[in-house]
This record gives C-alpha cells, sequence and structure tokens, in this order.
C-alpha cells in the first residue's frame, strides 16, 4: 500500500549543532517535506538521512554513535475514557483528558533507548515514549504522571493501535559508522498540519549534536477544496449537499422507472 | 479501491461504502424507513467519527427516501397532509429534544443516555411488531381477518376529540395522536440522531391505523424533509458533513432503495412488520449486548479538539 518516495536529490539540507563543545555536527535531510493529502491517500513513506561530521578543526570521530529520531504531529487534546459496572451495565465512570498531545508521534532509535544513555540523561532530554511529556489535566493542574499511571498506559496503547503512535528501536540503520538513514511512516490517518522531526546523536551515553527538520501534512486539491467549502461556507455546502441528495434520488427513480 | 474523505480525513474503501450504502438503501426502501439506526453504528465501525457520521448519514438518508417517496407518489400512496402535521408536530419535539440533549451533555450522561434509549425504543418497539405480526399471521392461517380494523373495534384513541378526515388514508382520528406522535418523532430523533422512520410506521399503523397502502409512503415523505433539513443544519453549524461520503452512501442508497421498495410492495404487509420487527429487535439486542457484557477494551479515546 505504501509506497517509498524517491529521494529528491535537490532537497535543502538542515544543519544544526548542539553548544560550542560539541566535536561533531549533525547533518539531516528528508525526502519530503509536503506530504500532499489527495483522494487517493493511503499514507507516505518518508525517508530521514543523516549524517556525522567532525567541526572544523576539532579531532577525529569517535567509534560508535547511537540516533534518536522523534517525529511529533500537531498537537491536540484527547480524552482518555474508562468504563465500570454501574447497576449492571458498562458506562463511562472515568475520564482524563491529555493536554497539547501529539496527535502523531514516532520515536526511532538504531538500539533500545535504555541501552542508549542512563535514565537520568532520557528523562532530562525527554528521550523515549516512557520519557516524552504527555501531560494531563488533573483537576486544576497540569501535569504529567508517572509511568504506569493506568490512564497514561492505556492512551499509549490505544494511539498505538490506531498506528498514530509508534517506539521503534530497530529503526535507524547506520550505513556507515557515521551515515544512517531511518523511515517514518505515516499513516493514512496521520492529522494535517506541521510536525516537528528532531534527531538527537548520542556518544557514550551522552547527547554529543541534535538538528531540527520539519514538515507538514497538507490537503490539496479537491479535498482542499471540499474541505473549505465545508468550513467557510457551510450553509452553502449544505444545501449543494441536499441538492446533489435529491438529485440523485430523482435520478435513479428516472433510470429505475419501469411503468 | 481507496478513496481519502476530505471532511473524515480517512480513507476508506469505495466498494464497501457503495455496498453498505446499497444494504441500508434496500432495506429502508422496503420499509419506508431512513436506516439512520442501521447506518451510523455501521460507519462508526469502519473508522469514521461519530460526529461526521451522524451528519453525512442525514444526506444519505435524505437521497434514498426521495427516491422511495417518488415510487410511491406515483402510486398515489403518499398522505400529504398526514405527513404536514406530523412534520408541524416534529418541529416542537426537535426543540424539546435538542433542549434535553444540551441539558444531558453538560452533565456529562449524553453517551448513556443515547446507548438506553436505543436498546429501550428498539426492543420494545421491535418486540411488539414481531408480536403483532405473528398474531396477525396465525389469524390469516386459521381463517380469520389478518387486520383487527373492522367496525367496533376502534381504541379509546378514536373517542378522542378535534377529529380530522384525512383522505388519502381513509382514516377518521383525533388530531391529538397526530401531533403526540410527530412530537415522539421529533424528540427522539433530535435525542438519538436518527429520523425515526422505524418508530414512525409502527406508531402510524397501531395507534392511528393508517393503512399499510399509505404508509410507508407519508413515512418516506417525512423523513425526506427531516432529513434534508438537518443535512443544512448540521453543514451550517457543525461543518461536518461529509460531501464525498455522503455521495457514496447516496449512489448505492438510491440503488439499494429502488430495489427496496419493489420488494416491499410484492410482499404481504404482516409478513414485511415482521421482518421490519426482527431488524429492530436484533439491533436492540446488539446495542444491550455492548451495555451488559464487559467490553474488550475498557479504555477509549475522544478527540476534544485541537491543542
Amino acid at each position: 500500500m505504501m509506497h517509498v518516495l524517491a529521494l529528491i536529490a535537490a532537497i535543502a539540507l538542515t544543519v544544526c549543532t548542539a553548544g560550542s563543545a560539541a566535536a561533531e555536527r549533525l547533518v539531516v535531510s528528508l525526502s519530503n517535506h509536503r506530504i500532499a493529502v489527495t483522494s487517493s491517500f493511503v499514507g507516505e513513506n518518508l525517508v530521514l538521512f543523516g549524517s556525522v561530521e567532525p567541526d572544523p578543526g576539532k579531532t577525529a570521530l569517535r567509534a560508535s554513535y547511537d540516533v534518536v529520531v522523534t517525529v511529533a504531529g500537531p498537537a491536540q487534546n484527547m480524552r482518555t475514557r474508562r468504563k465500570g459496572r454501574v447497576a449492571g451495565i458498562w458506562v463511562n465512570v472515568a475520564s482524563r483528558e491529555f493536554v497539547r498531545v501529539p496527535s502523531y508521534l514516532a520515536i526511532l532509535s538504531n538500539r533500545p533507548v535504555a541501552q542508549i544513555a542512563s535514565p537520568e540523561v532520557l528523562r532530562r532530554l525527554q528521550v523515549g515514549l516512557d520519557n516524552f511529556l504527555l501531560p494531563q489535566r488533573i483537576g486544576p493542574d497540569i501535569a504529567d504522571t508517572v509511568r504506569n499511571d493506568p490512564f497514561r498506559v492505556a492512551f499509549i496503547r490505544l494511539q498505538t493501535e490506531h498506528g498514530l503512535y509508534r517506539q521503534a528501536a530497530d529503526a535507524v540503520t547506520f550505513l556507515t559508522p557515521t551515515a544512517f538513514r531511518t523511515m517514518v511512516a505515516l499513516p493514512a490517518n496521520a492529522p494535517n498540519g506541521d510536525y516537528t522531526v528532531e534527531v538527537k546523536l548520542f556518544a557514550d551515553g551522552q547527547m554529543v549534536a541534535r538538528a531540527n527538520s520539519a514538515l507538514e501534512v497538507i490537503k490539496t486539491g479537491f479535498e482542499q477544496y471540499v474541505a473549505d467549502a465545508a468550513r467557510d461556507h457551510g450553509l452553502l455546502y449544505g444545501f449543494a449537499t441536499t441538492l446533489m441528495a435529491l438529485f440523485i434520488g430523482w435520478f435513479a427513480s428516472v433510470v429505475f422507472r419501469r411503468d | 479501491m481507496q478513496i481519502y474523505l476530505p471532511i473524515a480525513d480517512v480513507p476508506v474503501n469505495v466498494f464497501l461504502v457503495l455496498g453498505m450504502g446499497f444494504a441500508v438503501g434496500f432495506i429502508s426502501g422496503m420499509f419506508g424507513i431512513g436506516g439512520g439506526f442501521l447506518m451510523t453504528p455501521l460507519l462508526i465501525f469502519i473508522g469514521i467519527s461519530p460526529a461526521v457520521a451522524v451528519a453525512s448519514v442525514s444526506s444519505h438518508i435524505a437521497a434514498s427516501s426521495f427516491t422511495g417517496a417518488i415510487v410511491y407518489w406515483r402510486r398515489n400512496a403518499i398522505d400529504i397532509s398526514l405527513a404536514m402535521m406530523l412534520l408541524a408536530a416534529g418541529i416542537i419535539g426537535t426543540a424539546t429534544g435538542v433542549w434535553l440533549f444540551t441539558l444531558l451533555r453538560a452533565l456529562d450522561q449524553l453517551d448513556l443516555m443515547i446507548e438506553l434509549s436505543y436498546v429501550t425504543l428498539l426492543t420494545i418497539v421491535g418486540a411488539i411488531m414481531i408480536y403483532e405480526s405473528v398474531r396477525a399471521e396465525w389469524r390469516t392461517q386459521h381463517g380469520l381477518p389478518a387486520t383487527l380494523r373492522r367496525p367496533g373495534s376502534h381504541s379509546w384513541i378514536h373517542g378522542l376529540p378535534f377529529k380530522l378526515r384525512f383522505k388519502r388514508s381513509k382514516i377518521y382520528v383525533s388530531a391529538i395522536p397526530v401531533w403526540a406522535i410527530g412530537f415522539i418523532i421529533g424528540f427522539v430523533g433530535a435525542i438519538m440522531g436518527i429520523g425515526g422512520g422505524f418508530l414512525l410506521v409502527p406508531m402510524l399503523i397501531y395507534v392511528l391505523r393508517v393503512p399499510t397502502a399509505t404508509v410507508i409512503g407519508t413515512s418516506m415523505a417525512l423523513t425526506l424533509i427531516t432529513m434534508a433539513s438537518a443535512t443544512v443544519m448540521h453543514a451550517a453549524t457543525n461543518h461536518l458533513v461529509d460531501g464525498v461520503l455522503a455521495l457514496l452512501l447516496m449512489v448505492g442508497g438510491v440503488v439499494g432503495a429502488q430495489f427496496g421498495a419493489r420488494t416491499g410492495q410484492a410482499m404481504r404487509a404482516e409478513r414485511l412488520r415482521l421482518l421490519l420487527g426482527l431488524l429492530v429487535f436484533a439491533v436492540g439486542l446488539r446495542f444491550a449486548y455492548d451495555l451488559v457484557l464487559q467490553p474488550d477494551d475498557l479504555y477509549s479515546l475522544r478527540h476534544v479538539g485541537a491543542g
């Protein structure tokens, strides 16, 4: 179903360095920054290439690196509800609202994040699904909860089942000791909007460089036209849809008329 | 073949949606009901958000009830004056229903209320229809008149004042039950997001004793008007009517409704009522099953707006 886009040669490279002390630079390039949603959209696979390069005048590169790529979709509020038995029937008895959490989240690395750095480093840098901030509205406050909070666990599990959250510890492949690639799979139900791509480079359990990129998922052509009409001219759109219904109803009765 | 829906924001299989439209359209044409109580759960099942499903289904029902209504119109099987009176009462019922809808949503008990009304209404209405039609069938087989509609068998409803004559249906009834039925249909429709045809047909038959010849056409005319206005209102206020989804459902639906209307007219009225009763009862049981049995997943997600 999904197809891999050919890597376009003339893509602007996104370059970023992680502070002055770093001895290396991280260069990443995304195969496509603009995902056009057309009527035949069934999802798309993006390829991200990255390369580790020494800063000018600095010493040689280290022996091995680790990479964690985090792709986050537009923020949205989601309510997680839990059912319970009340008077013999199952009804929603409790709910929590997750505030401004990513609608899409992919955390891709070359090996399990727990092996890349110590838990403290991972927590401080918010690396991995367990350390990703998923703030909930609890009473008047908005705060993240402990990792094994049942609502947090259920939220991640449901989003994963919908194909929107994904953590893969073998998704990043090193082509050479300093060049890597990974594939970002955007499912067909990937929300429209701006996505952020963050690449963190680790060596010896510490982050040594970081690079950012972005992409957007937008409707184009007919899809965009219909969506805009429905949003901006609701009443007219409603009349048009009703007229379409009446026309199709009438047309069918003419076509099928036997007497 | 997959197509991406511009408002629902998901891709669907074109043939699957056309087939669903056909199947529900067939049932709708056969029994003179909108079929919303079948189509909305089906769409939610294939991954369309409930709000978009409810809004888009209304235009599908408008199309299939229009094509059905044309068939009945040609056969002089629509009682316009009865439909208009039901509609007037229905508007008042809808307004009351919308008010209660808002109140229940504020109390966060709307979902439960909708599920409970589905279970209660569908199982009770279905059971009554099955009972009545089986009894009628039994009477036919034992050489007794199939219908109970004979002079002297009028219930207390026919003793009410403000009597009106509906020429097309050949009935002479009080305006009170007509207004009451219209009100109930509008009220329930607003709460449950359905046209209410499956309730209207049995009520017209059993309460007003409208002959089967005009009951389906009249119900379709009423469904057409309510669903056409629902489409416009949904599009103007919530912007959730998916035109592409609606088109696919309509094309399947109108074809299905044509075949359904023919099949329905070729069938004996008692048999038709029994089938509709069984269908309504089965859907009611399905909802009851969901409420009583422990769900596979206790947790569910709901989108509450962009962050």
